[in-house]
């Protein structure tokens, strides 16, 4: 990307509907226990915004929006699903099984809160993480 | 989890701390260390000793894997427990040898130890085992740690051969253990020793019996050096003197003639046994005796006489086991060779481990063992001679040292062999006391050689690499003890008979004295003018004779060419087979990758389409199909259009827009075929894909065919078309068998649960985080391992250079 | 529908190992990326297509997709991608290493470590 063309309007559009992308990745992810998504389409669906931006700026204007170390947030994913297993062996239950219960919480009103929700933020994450790595590496690269 | 258990792990656990003390206390020799260990275990097992002399065992079981049979029985009974006291004992004397034998500034004692150590819990776990797997296990531990220990200086060249050879002969031994082992347990369902005895009557009608008891006889004579496995022995001499004291004379050897003693009750009503286990032995006996007087380094002396001495307590073992062939105990012949075999077992292990400490002292104080080098040094180092002298007079057989009470026992039982008529064959009968005899009198000239080449005879100190001295006196300690008990059990053996051999023969022929026979053991020096002494007497003066003459009819161990002894062959083996699969992995690998996909894939069709047609299973049933919307038609044929098109594509970017168009026909298949979780995802990830390959094409070249030549397209042709046809033909029949047999989907249970146990409604995504979670946590495993490899291939990439 | 994607899978494997067996290390790439689409679809064809609505409960729906095969699938599609990255980044860097990207003249040799 020697020549920089101007991509004004790419920009600007992809400056928007990438943050649409990520609001309905989040969505997804939320949303996976009963219709479709769940940690790996929310991840991956953030990971196309977040791609999508890279293609219209470039890698180091990413880097300065998004100053996340990616292999970190993979490390961290994986250690939140691995403890969220472990967490089953607290209450001498098998590795991974999960629990929920109904909660009154404010404004939400009654609310199922499961920790299987708690894994999949862990698949989430490692999702992101390994995606962002492997565009950032290469991106970088010269 | 018991004590008794946790004696057989320590040595293990002080394995794994002895390299700290060793890096922790520099000043302290770590021997000291690890001294503890055996003195405690040995004292540790004394306490038992009254329990099995008075006829009783223990046993504590902890579960290991119960579903397959196999548990850790820790079981003590005379035999095992004899064994302990042998393992432990002469690994308290050996360690405080090794502690002046290796300078602590100079060697790697952190690795000798926790070989050494590791030694000791492998050994007392193959003796107190009951269960044949746990001591199968064991078992390859001790090869494994013999193997280190002859490696132990592992910058000779001769050490490295020597743990090869030893680890190839043993380990072999031990795979075949395993298949007899396994045999045993498809005739009677059980891996148990205990049980296996009480189910030896029908062990031997069923026609594996045969195979499983040369099979695990293998892996006996193996170990314990038999004819004509004995070549790895003299060759594990190039470990340290102690090691070679300890493992390669007193104890591991021992393990094969422990396994044959503990398994005669299951095999030995076969009379074949008796046959393989005292012919095998008595050869081995004398081939021992005959090769050591030829030998010329100390340590091989010793060898060839340890792998005698082993065919003699297995030929006598062989013998013993007789009685329960015949279901007799005659007290004159089998009874007398199985408790000559447990007497010499403990006599050997006390004159043949001064006697390697001798020549350990001899090598450290002189700089060689070579007797062609030596002699003269009875003035300089009397002690060490007082030591030989005891060790080799017993070893000969002389009197009133230990050796000669088992010698005579020993040479009675063979004398009987052949006027009982025992194996019904007069001519071959004959061949045990002759053989016995020829090989008593090599060993006493070898037992001569041993001490007058060293110790008497010219000095010639100029030739020795330095000046020799007495040894300190802590290398002296354990050789001397050990010549102690050689004199002490010479003069008062009935001190072992209660207390260490009638519990251990009783152990070895269970079966009589449970019908009511007593085994009585009582070893007396004064026989009467019965045929022993005067073949001894007769030993002493032909050896006399022959030792005087030696120089005149040595030249007879050099008829043999270099070619036919097993050594030759053994070498010649290797070198065959080193260089045969070097040239069959030539043949097919090829270092091309096409080469090797190319063996995948025709496997794959080869034994996917037999498959097929082998069992019928290829079957269309049309009866349940989906039905087909025009739409999907169209979408297939875009998708089949795409996927032939990518391979006629020229540039690179054409053949990655079509891949897109394939990748998004898929999505589109997934939603058609109601899986919005994998239309979504498919579509996400062609996306992100894309991108990948557009930022890759920055660094890769465009793609050239032009080298391609027809034959090449052709056979890539052949093959694609067959592996398509394959996977179509699996994909009709797989679905085809699951509907006719109407196979019940194991999801069902994944549908009806989805609510009440995981309180969600999207079943994939249920699956995928909860009843299946452990795949997904794999799955992100193996995606933050890509996401890391990348990383590294992409930022470490000038290590490798900088290094050159 | 089952016995056309069968040949549809087929077809998709017969491609892909065409393009694994060449000599361009971009096509062989290509190919295994053909090859996970192949596997996928024929996991879903062999458990059977349509078989019910989708796999997400809904009143009133009795029967419903298989959703086993459906999550197997998805772990592949992702377990795909991060292979076809790898590939990718190891074509490179062996491009950038050994200056060429023909298997061919990829061959090991003895005195190479």
């Amino acid at each position: 990307m020697k020549n920089k063309p101007n991509d004004l309007i790419l920009q600007t559009v992809t400056t928007m509907i990438s943050f649409i992308i990520i609001l309905f990745s989040i969505h997804l992810f939320f949303a996976g226990h009963y219709t479709p998504g769940g940690g790996f389409i929310g991840g991956l669906m953030t990971s196309a915004a977040l791609v999508l931006l890279l293609l219209a700026y470039d890698i180091k204007t990413l880097n300065t929006i998004l100053p996340f170390n990616f292999r970190m947030m993979t490390a961290a994913g994986l250690l939140i699903s691995v403890l969220t297993g472990a967490g089953a062996l607290l209450f001498n239950q098998p590795f991974l099984t999960h629990a929920y219960d109904y909660f009154e919480l404010p404004l939400l009103g009654k609310t199922s809160l499961h920790t299987a929700v708690l894994f999949d933020i862990g698949v989430y994450l490692v999702v992101i993480g390994v995606t962002m790595t492997i565009i950032q590496t290469i991106g970088e690269s010269e | 989890m018991s004590l008794l258990h946790l004696a057989i792990l320590l040595p293990f656990i002080a394995a794994v701390i002895v390299p700290f003390l060793f890096k922790g206390f520099r000043s302290i020799h770590t021997g000291w260390f690890v001294l503890l260990v055996p003195l405690a275990l040995f004292i540790y097992f004394i306490q038992y000793m009254p329990v099995t002399s008075s006829g009783q065992t223990v046993s504590q079981t902890f579960e290991w894997i119960p579903s397959l049979g196999i548990n850790f029985t820790a079981y003590v009974d005379g035999l095992g427990l004899l064994f302990a006291l042998l393992i432990t004992g002469i690994g308290s004397l050996v360690v405080l040898y090794s502690i002046y034998y290796l300078a602590k500034e100079k060697e790697a004692l952190h690795n000798f130890y926790v070989y050494l150590l590791m030694f000791m819990g492998a050994m007392l776990g193959v003796v107190l085992s009951d269960n044949m797997i746990v001591l199968y296990m064991f078992w390859e531990f001790t090869s494994i740690s013999s193997f280190l220990l002859i490696g132990y200086w592992y910058d000779k060249e001769r050490s490295r051969y020597g743990a090869q050879k030893s680890m190839l002969i043993t380990v072999f031994g031990g795979l075949s253990m395993l298949g007899g082992i396994v045999l045993l347990y498809i005739m009677s369902g059980t891996f148990s020793i205990r049980e296996l005895i009480g189910m030896s009557g029908e062990l031997m009608a069923d026609p594996l019996f045969l195979f499983a008891m040369i099979l695990i006889l293998l892996g006996a004579f193996t170990k314990s050096a038999q004819f004509p496995f004995h070549v790895w022995l003299p060759d594990a001499m190039e470990a340290p003197t102690p090691v070679s004291a300890y493992l390669h004379s007193a104890t591991m050897v021992k393990a094969g003639i422990y396994l044959v003693a503990r398994m005669s009750p299951v095999f030995a009503e076969s009379g074949l046994w008796l046959w393989l286990v005292a012919g095998f032995g008595i050869f081995t006996l004398f081939w021992g005796s005959f090769n050591a007087v030829k030998q010329t380094d100390l340590k091989g002396i010793l060898a060839f006489s340890t792998v005698s001495q082993l065919g003699l307590i297995m030929s006598l073992l062989g013998l013993g086991a007789a009685a329960l062939h015949f279901d007799t105990l005659d007290e004159n012949m089998y009874m007398t060779a199985t408790i000559a075999a447990v007497f010499h077992l403990i006599n050997h292990a006390t004159f043949k481990g001064s006697l390697f400490m001798m020549a350990g002292i001899v090598d450290h104080e002189t700089g060689t063992r070579d007797i062609r080098k030596l002699g003269g040094l009875v003035n300089l180092m009397p002690i060490t001679f007082t030591i030989a002298i005891i060790g080799s007079f017993s070893m000969a057989g002389l009197p009133p040292f230990n050796g000669f009470l088992s010698k005579e026992m020993f040479l009675t039982g063979m004398i009987s062999v052949f006027e009982l008529d025992l194996f019904n064959l007069n001519t071959w009968g004959i061949l045990f006391p002759v053989l016995a005899w020829v090989a008593s009198v090599f060993t006493f000239i070898y037992s001569i050689m041993l001490v007058f080449k060293t110790f008497l005879g010219k000095p010639q100190f100029d030739q020795l690499p330095k000046k020799p001295h007495e040894a300190p006196i802590g290398m002296l300690i354990s050789p001397l003890i050990l010549v102690t008990l050689v004199v002490v059990f010479g003069f008062f053996p009935n001190l072992l008979s209660n207390t260490m051999i009638k519990p251990a023969v009783e152990a070895i022929l269970p079966s009589l004295p449970a019908a009511g026979q007593e085994v009585y053991v009582d070893i007396y020096f004064w026989h009467g003018f019965k045929p022993e002494l005067f073949m001894t007497l007769g030993i002493i003066l032909t050896g006399t004779l022959m030792y005087a003459t030696l120089a005149k009819w040595q030249g007879i161990y050099n008829r043999i060419p270099e070619r036919f002894t097993i050594n030759g062959v053994y070498d010649r083996g290797l070198d065959g087979s080193e260089s045969g699969s070097f040239k069959l992995n030539e043949f097919f690998m090829t270092g091309y990758m096409r080469s090797y996909l190319i063996y995948i894939f025709a496997f794959f069709v080869a034994i996917l389409l037999s498959t097929l047609t082998v069992s019928d299973a290829f079957v269309i049933d049309t009866s349940n199909l989906a039905e087909i919307r025009i739409y999907e038609v169209v979408l297939a044929i875009v998708l089949i259009a795409g996927a032939i098109t990518i391979l006629f594509a020229k540039s690179r970017l054409t053949s990655i827009v079509l891949l897109g168009v394939v990748g998004y026909s898929v999505a589109l298949f997934f939603v058609f075929f109601r899986a919005p979780d994998l239309a979504l995802t498919q579509l996400v990830i062609e996306t992100v894909s894309v991108a990948l390959f557009l930022l890759c094409f920055y660094h890769l070249p465009e793609i050239s065919r032009k080298e391609e030549r027809m034959k090449f397209k052709m056979g890539n042709a052949v093959i694609s078309i067959l592996v398509g046809l394959t996977v179509t033909l699996i994909g009709i029949a797989s679905f085809s068998n699951g509907q006719i047999f109407e196979f019940e989907s194991i999801s069902q249970y994944h549908i009806d649960n989805v609510y009440e146990l995981a309180a969600g409604g999207n079943m994939v995504n249920v699956i995928l985080v909860d009843f299946r979670g452990f795949d997904t946590l794999f799955e992100i495993c193996v995606l933050g391992i890509a996401a890391l490899g990348i990383y590294a291939m992409v930022n470490f990439r000038g290590v490798r250079r900088e290094k050159r | 529908m089952e016995i056309l994607m069968s040949i549809v899978v087929g077809i998709l494997f017969m491609s892909a190992v065409y393009l694994i067996l060449s000599k361009s290390l971009l096509r062989i790439i290509i190919g295994t990326g053909l090859l996970s689409h192949g596997a996928h679809l024929l996991l879903l064809t062999m458990s059977g297509l349509k078989t019910g609505a989708a796999p997400v409960l809904t009143d009133g729906v009795e029967s419903y997709t298989d959703p086993l095969p459906q999550a197997l699938v998805l772990t592949a599609i992702v377990i795909s991608f991060g292979v076809t990255a790898f590939f990718l980044v190891l074509a490179y860097r062996t491009y950038q290493e050994l200056g060429t990207d023909n298997m061919e003249e990829m061959k090991g040799n003895d005195s190479n470590d």
